[in-house]
Order: C-alpha cells, then structure tokens, then sequence
C-alpha cells in the first residue's frame, strides 16, 4: 500500500482541559488540538501546517457534548461532531438557521466526525458554520493558562486560517443565546452558492438573522462568507433592515446593495470578485426571505 | 436487429463483476513484488525556465534512498526524429515524449517532472525529493493560442518551424502544425445563403478524470529484461514506447496490464514506466513501484485541448446549408500533439456540405502535454459548430432537428476528411430525437421568476477505428472456453468480446472465460482506444470462433465416423439427422477424437464504422446566480448493433456525464505565471450524481457493413454533442448565447449582463 508522506508527531490523549491547555502552552504553534480530524489530518499529511504534538481534545468531557433547555441558550463543546448535532431533533427544529450550516460541512461519514470547534478553529474565509454562527449571537468560550475568556464568533477568525486563539488557549465550548423572548420572534437561514449540487466550497454565502416584532424587524444580523478574508459582518446591511416592515422590497434591496459593498472577495478558480460580489447580495435575500419565514 | 441470438443482446452478469464489486480486482497500485522500492518525483514549481542546474547530491544521501535519476540516466533521444503514434490522436515526436518524461535542459510546464528518487518508503521518497536543488532561470509562460500565436511570441521549442502542407516553415514558431481542409467555392456558397452567422468560442483546458490515477511498478532485471506492471489502455504501446525511450528492444520488455480504473484516451502513454525503469537498474535491479497523486494526475498527465474556434455557416431560407467554415486553434500543452486534426473530422461531421474550409493549427502552450480524451478534439469543436447551427435554425424560423435532417450526412455522402460514407445512421438519430418522448413533451414549468428554462439539441460524428487484435482460445473438456486477449478492458470488452465468441459458436456467454493477459501471452493488440475494442476484438474473437467452430465439427464428424459436411453447429448443438450431441458433451470426448482444441486469430479490422448521436436536453437556469441545473438529457445514438445493452446504455450515459461536466464546469484554472490553482477534485469540478438527473438513452441500431454482428463503436461519440445542446438549451432559456466553456454560473452571470 502506498501511504502519502506524514509527518511524524506525538500524541497526547487529554482527558482535562488543564492537561490540554498545558501541552498547547508548552509547545505553541507545533501544538495542534485534535477532534474529528478531518481538517488537521489533511493538513499535516499535505505540509500546510507542522505539528510537533497532535492533542485529542474529544475525551475532555466539557469539550463533548449539548446542553440546552427549550427556550434557553444552546451551548455546543467545542468537540462534539456535527451529526450529534443536527441529529438532536429537539435542537435541531429549535436552531434551523444552525442546522442549515451544521448539515453543509462535509458529506455524511466526514459530519460523523467533523465538529463544530474545528471548522470555526480552521478559520476558512469559506467555513460555513461562521456565518450562521455570527447571525445566531453566537460567543466561544475559551480557556488558557492564564484563564478564561469569552470571544464573540464574530471576533473569532482574523485572517485566512488564522484564529484568536493564544499560545496555550483551547476553544471550549461554543454558546448559543436564546435570541429571543415574549412577543419576539426569532428567525435565521444560512445559504452558500455552489457550482455544483454538493462536495463544493462556497463561492459566497450568508447567515441572516431577523427578530420580528409587530410584523417589523427590529433586530438583523447579516454575516458574509467567502467574500473577504474573514467572515464579514454587513454592518450596512443589518441598519437596513432594521426598522423595516417584514414585507419592504426596498429595505431588502438596500440590504442586498449593502451587502455586496461590504464584501471584499478575491478572484480565484471558485469565482470572481463581481460574481461574488453580486452573489453576497442574492444570498443576502434568499437567507432573509427564509430567516422572515421561520421567524413568523 | 435480428433477436434469435444466444450471446449477443443479452444481459448477463460481466465476467469482472464480483472481483470489483468486492475489492480483489488488482489495479495499478495493487501489484506487491517483495523488496520493491517506492518512487516520488519532483516537478517543476514553474510553467517556463530554463534548468540552470539540478544538485541531487543532498538526497542521494538520505538514508533509505536507492537511486535518484534526471534526465541525464535516460538516452538522450533530442536529435530524434521518429514520431510514436498512439493510435488516437496525433502523434507526438519521440524527442518530445522523452523530454516530457524527464525534463532536459527547460521545463515547460508547472509539474513537469525534472528528477525522481527511489527509496525504501515513500515517506523517504518524498522528503529526498525536497532535498533536490533546481535553479531556475524563470521564463514568460504562454497560456493561449492567441499568445503563442503571436509575431513576437517568445519560442517554447527553439528548433519548432510550423509544419504546413508537407513542409516546415523558415522561421521559429510555437505553431507545430498548419493543416488545411478545403473543397467547393466558399465565397460562391457564402453568396448563396440568406443569412450568415459567425460566432467565435473559446474553450479551456480539462481533464479525462478517470479515478484511479496512474500506477506502475518496473523490475529491470540483471538479465537485461523489463517486466511492466501498468494501469494502462495500451499494453503494446507502453512496450514500445519504453523500449523506443531507452533503447531496449521490445523483446526483452514484458508488459502486465492490471486492472484499470478509467482512461478515456488519458492511459494510452506512458509517464511513470521509463523513469521507474531506470530507478530500478540504477538501484540495483529492484522492483521500483511509482503511483501518481491525484495532483499529479492533474498537473502532468495529458488533459485535452482549450481551444479558440471561429465558424462562419450560411443557410438558406428553405434550410439548405450552403457553406461553412472553421478557424480552430487548439493548445498542444507544451509539446505537438493537439488533438486539432481529429477536431477538424467532427466539427461538420454530421452535414453533407458542397463548400467547406477548415483550418487546424496545433499550438505549443506552457500547459501539459495534451492526450487523447474520449471523441479526442471533438466535443469543443461540436460546442463551435453546433451552436451555429442553432443559431442559423433560430434564425430562418425552423425546428433545429429538421434542419439536420435537411443537411444530415448519408451513405454515399464525402466527409469533409476525405472518405465516403458508408451505411450510416445519422439520419436515423435525428429521426429518432424527434419521436422521442422527450421532444415530443413540453418544458416543465419553472418553479419561480428567476429561474428560466429551456431546450436545446445538438448532433455529433465521431470516425471509430478498427485496428489490430489477437486472442488465443482453448476448450475445455467440460465445454467452456479460456479465451486469452490482449485488450485492456476500460468499459467490460472482457464481456462484449466473449460474446461474440460464444455467438459463434451458439454458447451462452456463462462458458467463456476471458482472460486479459501480458504481451508475452498472446499476438499484437491495439490500444483500447478509438472505440475499436467491441469492433476489432470482437472480430479476432469472431474468426478464432469460426476456427473452433470448424474444427469441433470436425471432430464431430470424427465421432460419428461421417463427413464433417454432414455436420451442422446450431445453438451449441451439432447434429447430424436424429444424431445430436451438445457442445460440451462434445469437448467431453476430445481425447477421443484427437486431442486437445486450441485456435489463435489475429485480424486487422478496415473501415472502423462511424458513429452518430442527437441528444436532447432541458435546462433550468437561475438567473440570479447563473447556476445551469439538467433536468432531462436523452441521448439517442447509432449504436450499429448493441453486443451489450447495458454497457452501450452505460457507455453513453458516462460520455454525457463528463460531457455536461465540461459544458457547465471542468476547466484547468492556470495563474498570470502558468500555475495550476485548482490540482484537486475540490476545485477541479466534475460532476457528481446530484448533478445529473438520470440520462435517457435511445439505442438506434444501423448494422456497420464492416463487422459481421454490425458492430460500431459506442464509447466516444456521446462525448460530443453535449456542450452544444447545453449551450443550445441555456440560449433556448434565457435567450443569450454563451460561448465559453465552462458555462459556469459565473460565465452564465456575464453573458446576462449581471456582472
């Protein structure tokens, strides 16, 4: 059989987030958490990241698991794999606009072991949880040497590849707020174009929140993915709409203009940067006429 | 055709199924010699530079390294002038097939192979490869006919003069060859028509895709003899391109072909076997086993062509085509070999035309070296033609299929090429289409504002070839049969060869068991390639049928103490008045009749029968986003008599499939500086089965003249027609022509003017 070249490593078997967060101080960089291992397995065996030591994070009970209650927040460990995830009916019909973005990544047997820490971890400008994760409110809760700390998703990625985490630092869990209460109502889609039908990276996508009140959006968040180097907030976008009544065409073209401004794409073999540009905007409406749907 | 058959038309089980439906089918990269070394080799990180040196002194020394070869070990074959031909496709020089295995003195190409290390792990392999030192001196690459054509174009080849007409040209050129087809008046036929359409089509790069890359493990041995094992369509071809690249003679090479997973044209050369070769001596006479990455596969094996194609077609009212004429710039890669000549057959194949000119230049590009890939040159060459025919029905207000009607090519008709056709049965494709359910259905409904659909046809030609085939055949005492044969089997010709045998002889196809085996086991086999293989092996099974036939009666005869010509052979049963014995009662008393029955055949089958398609497709187009979805695709097709329903069905189906995925999405992604971006299925799109809704096919059966089951080659036609009835079905929708491929929605969104 012939086995493509992989670096060698130590592996570390953490069953505490101490113990973890340790070996990840010690080493640094050359330290790399392990969960499902569909990203960082690629990437060590292709030479696109070195590791000195590969720690299995998925044994650390806090970092494996769900925890929510109806009508309260959902908090996600960082570990668990994106089939316990949407395979949770009660979770999944409470969080649809998550499901749309959970179900995406990978096919079938990678969801089996893919979680929802790495994919926000490897920080790909086309990574399709962030978007859905950023309209939904969503905050990492982190932990390191020097103590814990709580990052807004939206704060997370800071370039291509490139988290918030420190030397030392491990991605817990992942907390998802209720978003809504009494007379409000909460809604959120997450769309990508692909070329294809599926086994595809997003040219662009969006997550879109809404919270309706009185058939008027009082509340918006509209998340871009894969058109700039990190997953883009459409500031713009969100005052758009806010305010608006659920059925105005114009505040959802003006959130549709919004959206292809604050996207800042690079043209590459998944598309160009006017193709993108464009799609942020149809993608912008598509996910906001189904985050309205579901809200209502 | 006739249904009294006993073997052919039938749907028995394939004699490869269980080993691949369970995994013991051996591929390239199955074969296991003890002691084999692991092989990496290092590629070029430019499209164009000059090797200034290469210093593989660092990896020598890495433990575990056995041999590390350049270009330097292998015979230095550039003053070479012979040309290998692959059997489908344009030749290419020796001198240039010997520079692309290793690269001497330039590289042409981003992953153009310079040096290869053999170790006792690939792991040693690869991280020795990376210790090699190459300095460069970085060239401009050219990426487009329209860039290498130029007047002050930097040269790729500096001895390159362009052939044209039998002679060569008295200046440097990246234009190798200029051919010319031409008959009738072209301006009278132009004066003639009504209305006249030009249009200009631009196609890109891409790939075959087979799925299993290529694989190979060499033993040179102290004797001075290769044994080959190789994932190949040509086990002849790749002994005689290794022993023509090292000089050694074809007697001492033996070559094993393994199962193969896919080719398309992409296996029919070789690129791993000559360096493994020499790894193997040079290590010590060790097996050498080489395996390609899916990268690799892509970056340096043999795409086909992207293309510039120009065409002018005149109509009149009533229909009749009155000229037409073609400018078609196809890319080489970086040596000659596009397959531009085979794109000039297609691109009017289907129309009788009394004024025609085609003009073909093969062009050397800073892009891999271009191979055959299924109806070679023929799908982007349709795509120009096709789409013009459309554009000439839309335009004098006639359905597009009874256009072809009007103009289709018929028995007795020239083609453009040259030949005279023979029974063909284009007509009755067109024919076809237009009874078929699909045609005579309307559009679905589209499901919301932004989406538009639509309907579009094309045709397409393809020649098929013939060529040489050898089998031995044996019986048995319990009446089966061994037949050995020597053609790869890339699309189940194990089964459809068997039961032309079995047909013969009037035994179910169960009692054949056929064997493809080494080159040192059975005669001379062409490549599986060209469609050929149901047509010509068929034939050496036919006649290697009649001969066992002939003597089994024999014997027959013998038993029964009369004359052999009071003996009949019917559904496996010979008789003679009320005496009757079956064919396995007979292979039962062969001791008894003279021993065992053995036969060979070796046959050179003329006249390959050509091939013909209409196919029909609808499309859903979504405006917004430019996304192209098929929501019906029927092909009809000339299929001269299916030996094989299933395969055929499935031969035409897997021809649209890549067919759809080269309209709506493959292309080779290059950089400014000539680097491949999109070396990977990721981003290299081919269409998946969420892509595709089921295929139809309509199975048209016009016996081929050449073949005494009317058999014609299957494989490659359904390749050509589908970028233009895409192309046609996207105008029919949204009502704009788009004239590059891929139609990707990006392409889609341009062409509407939304970006």
């Amino acid at each position: 059989m012939y086995i493509a070249f992989m670096q060698a490593f130590d592996y570390v078997n953490a069953t505490t987030i101490e113990q973890a967060v340790a070996v990840m101080y010690r080493e640094g960089d050359m330290a790399k958490p392990l969960a499902g291992g569909t990203d960082i397995i690629v990437q060590l065996r292709e030479g696109r990241k070195n590791a000195k030591v590969v720690v299995n994070v998925k044994n650390i009970p806090r970092l494996a698991g769900l925890d929510w209650a109806p009508g309260g927040a959902l908090t996600i460990g960082a570990a668990t794999p994106m089939h316990l995830i949407y395979g949770n009916a009660p979770i999944a019909a409470a969080f649809p606009g998550l499901m749309d973005a959970f179900s995406l990544v990978g096919g079938t047997a990678i969801q089996g072991r893919a979680s929802l820490g790495g994919n926000l971890c490897t920080a790909s400008p086309a990574g399709d949880t962030i978007p859905a994760l950023i309209a939904h409110n969503a905050v990492c809760v982190i932990a390191g040497t020097s103590g814990w700390r709580e990052v807004e998703v939206e704060k997370f990625c800071v370039s291509p590849g490139r988290n918030a985490l420190q030397r030392g630092e491990l991605l817990v869990e992942i907390r998802i707020p209720a978003n809504a209460t009494g007379a409000q109502k909460f809604g959120a889609a997450y769309l990508r174009f692909i070329p294809r039908n599926e086994m595809d990276i997003a040219v662009a996508s969006a997550g879109v929140s809404v919270v309706l009140e009185g058939g008027k959006i009082v509340k918006a968040r509209v998340a871009l993915g894969a058109v700039g180097p990190t997953p883009i907030v459409a500031i713009e976008a969100e005052k758009a709409l806010i305010g608006a009544a659920v059925d105005d065409a114009k505040a959802v073209a003006a959130a549709m203009a919004a959206a292809s401004t604050a996207a800042t794409p690079i043209s590459d073999m998944r598309g160009t940067l006017a193709q993108r540009k464009h799609l942020a905007g149809i993608m912008t409406k598509r996910a906001l006429e189904s985050a309205i749907s579901r809200a209502n | 055709m006739t249904t009294d058959t006993v073997a052919i038309g039938k749907r028995p089980i394939r004699h490869d199924g269980v080993d691949k439906v369970t995994g013991r089918a051996q591929y390239g990269n199955d074969v296991k010699l003890a002691g084999t070394l692991y092989a990496h080799i290092l590629r070029s990180a430019h499209a164009h530079a000059r090797i200034m040196s290469i210093d593989t002194s660092a990896a020598g020394e890495l433990p575990g390294v056995q041999a590390v070869v350049t270009s330097a070990d292998m015979p230095d074959l550039s003053k070479n002038t012979e040309v290998i031909n692959d059997g489908e496709g344009e030749g290419g020089g020796l001198a240039y097939m010997s520079q692309n295995m290793l690269a001497r003195g330039k590289v042409l190409y981003h992953g153009h192979a310079i040096a290869a290390v053999a170790a006792t792990s690939a792991s040693i392999a690869e991280e020795a490869c990376k210790l090699i030192k190459v300095d460069y001196e970085i060239l401009p690459p050219l990426l487009s006919t329209c860039d290498a054509m130029k007047d002050d174009a930097p040269i790729i080849h500096a001895a390159m003069r362009t052939e044209e007409a039998g002679k060569l040209g008295d200046k440097p050129s990246n234009v190798a060859k200029h051919m010319q087809l031409k008959r009738g008046d072209m301006d009278a036929g132009f004066a003639e028509a009504d209305v006249v359409v030009e249009r200009e089509f631009f196609t890109k790069m891409v790939h075959q895709g087979y799925i299993e890359p290529q694989a190979t493990t060499v033993l040179w041995k102290q004797d001075g003899t290769l044994s080959i094992w190789a994932s190949t369509q040509s086990p002849w071809g790749v002994r005689r391109e290794v022993s023509e690249l090292l000089q050694v003679p074809q007697g001492k090479i033996k070559v094993t072909p393994t199962e193969i997973g896919g080719g398309f044209g992409g296996k029919l050369d070789v690129y791993l076997e000559p360096v493994a070769a020499i790894l193997s001596k040079k290590a010590g006479y060790k097996p050498v086993k080489m395996a390609m990455s899916r990268a690799d596969v892509l970056m340096a094996t043999g795409p086909t062509s992207g293309s510039w194609i120009k065409v002018k077609m005149g109509v009149k009212k009533n229909g009749e085509i009155t000229a037409a004429q073609a400018w078609m710039e196809y890319e080489a890669g970086a040596f000659p070999g596009s397959p531009v000549g085979a794109g000039m057959g297609v691109i009017f194949g289907p129309y009788r035309l009394p004024n025609v000119q085609i003009d073909g230049y093969d062009v050397i590009v800073n892009k891999p070296k271009t191979m055959a890939y299924r109806a070679p040159g023929g799908t982007n060459a349709a795509y120009a033609s096709e789409s013009v025919v459309d554009e000439l029905a839309e335009k004098i207000g006639m359905d597009p299929l009874r256009l072809r009607q009007l103009n289709g090519a018929k028995e007795g008709d020239r083609r453009v090429d040259g030949p005279t056709f023979q029974r063909v049965g284009y007509l009755e494709t067109v024919q076809a289409a237009i009874n078929s359910p699909h045609y005579e259905d309307g559009l679905a409904a589209a499901p919301a504002t932004n989406i538009k659909v639509g309907r579009g046809v094309a045709s397409g030609f393809w020649f098929n070839w013939g060529g040489k085939s050898s089998c031995n055949a044996a019986v048995n005492p319990d009446g089966s049969i061994t037949l050995s044969e020597g053609s790869a089997d890339i699309g189940g010709t194990r089964t459809s060869i068997s039961m032309q045998l079995a047909e013969v002889l009037g035994i179910g196809v169960e009692n054949i068991k056929p064997a493809v085996v080494d080159t040192d086991s059975v005669g001379y086999n062409d490549a599986t390639g060209g469609s050929r293989t149901t047509f010509g092996s068929g034939l050496a099974a036919f006649e290697v049928g009649t001969k066992i036939k002939q003597i089994m009666i024999e014997r027959a005869a013998k038993f029964w103490e009369i004359d052999a010509k009071d003996v009949t052979l019917v559904r496996g049963v010979f008789k003679n008045h009320s005496k009757q014995m079956t064919f396995a009662e007979l292979a039962a008393k062969l001791d008894e009749t003279g021993g065992q029955v053995v036969a060979s055949a070796a046959t050179d089958g003329k006249g390959g029968a050509p091939a013909f398609g209409t196919h029909v497709v609808d499309v859903a187009v979504d405006t917004e986003t430019g996304k192209v979805q098929i929501l019906r695709y029927t092909a009809v097709q000339d299929v001269g008599h299916a030996i094989y329903p299933p395969y055929v069905e499935g031969q035409i189906q897997g021809g649209v499939s890549q067919g759809v995925g080269w309209a709506l999405h493959e292309e080779y992604f290059y950089n400014d500086k000539g680097l491949l971006l999109n070396a990977s299925l990721l981003d290299y799109r081919m269409p998946t089965a969420l892509d595709l809704p089921m295929i139809e096919t309509i199975l048209v059966e016009v016996a081929s003249p050449n073949h005494p089951y009317g058999v014609r080659g299957v494989g490659e036609v359904p390749i050509v027609p589908p970028a233009a009835a895409v192309a046609n079905a996207i105008h029919n929708a949204i009502g704009v022509r788009v004239t590059n491929l891929p139609m990707s929605p990006g392409e889609v969104l341009r062409a509407l003017g939304k970006i």
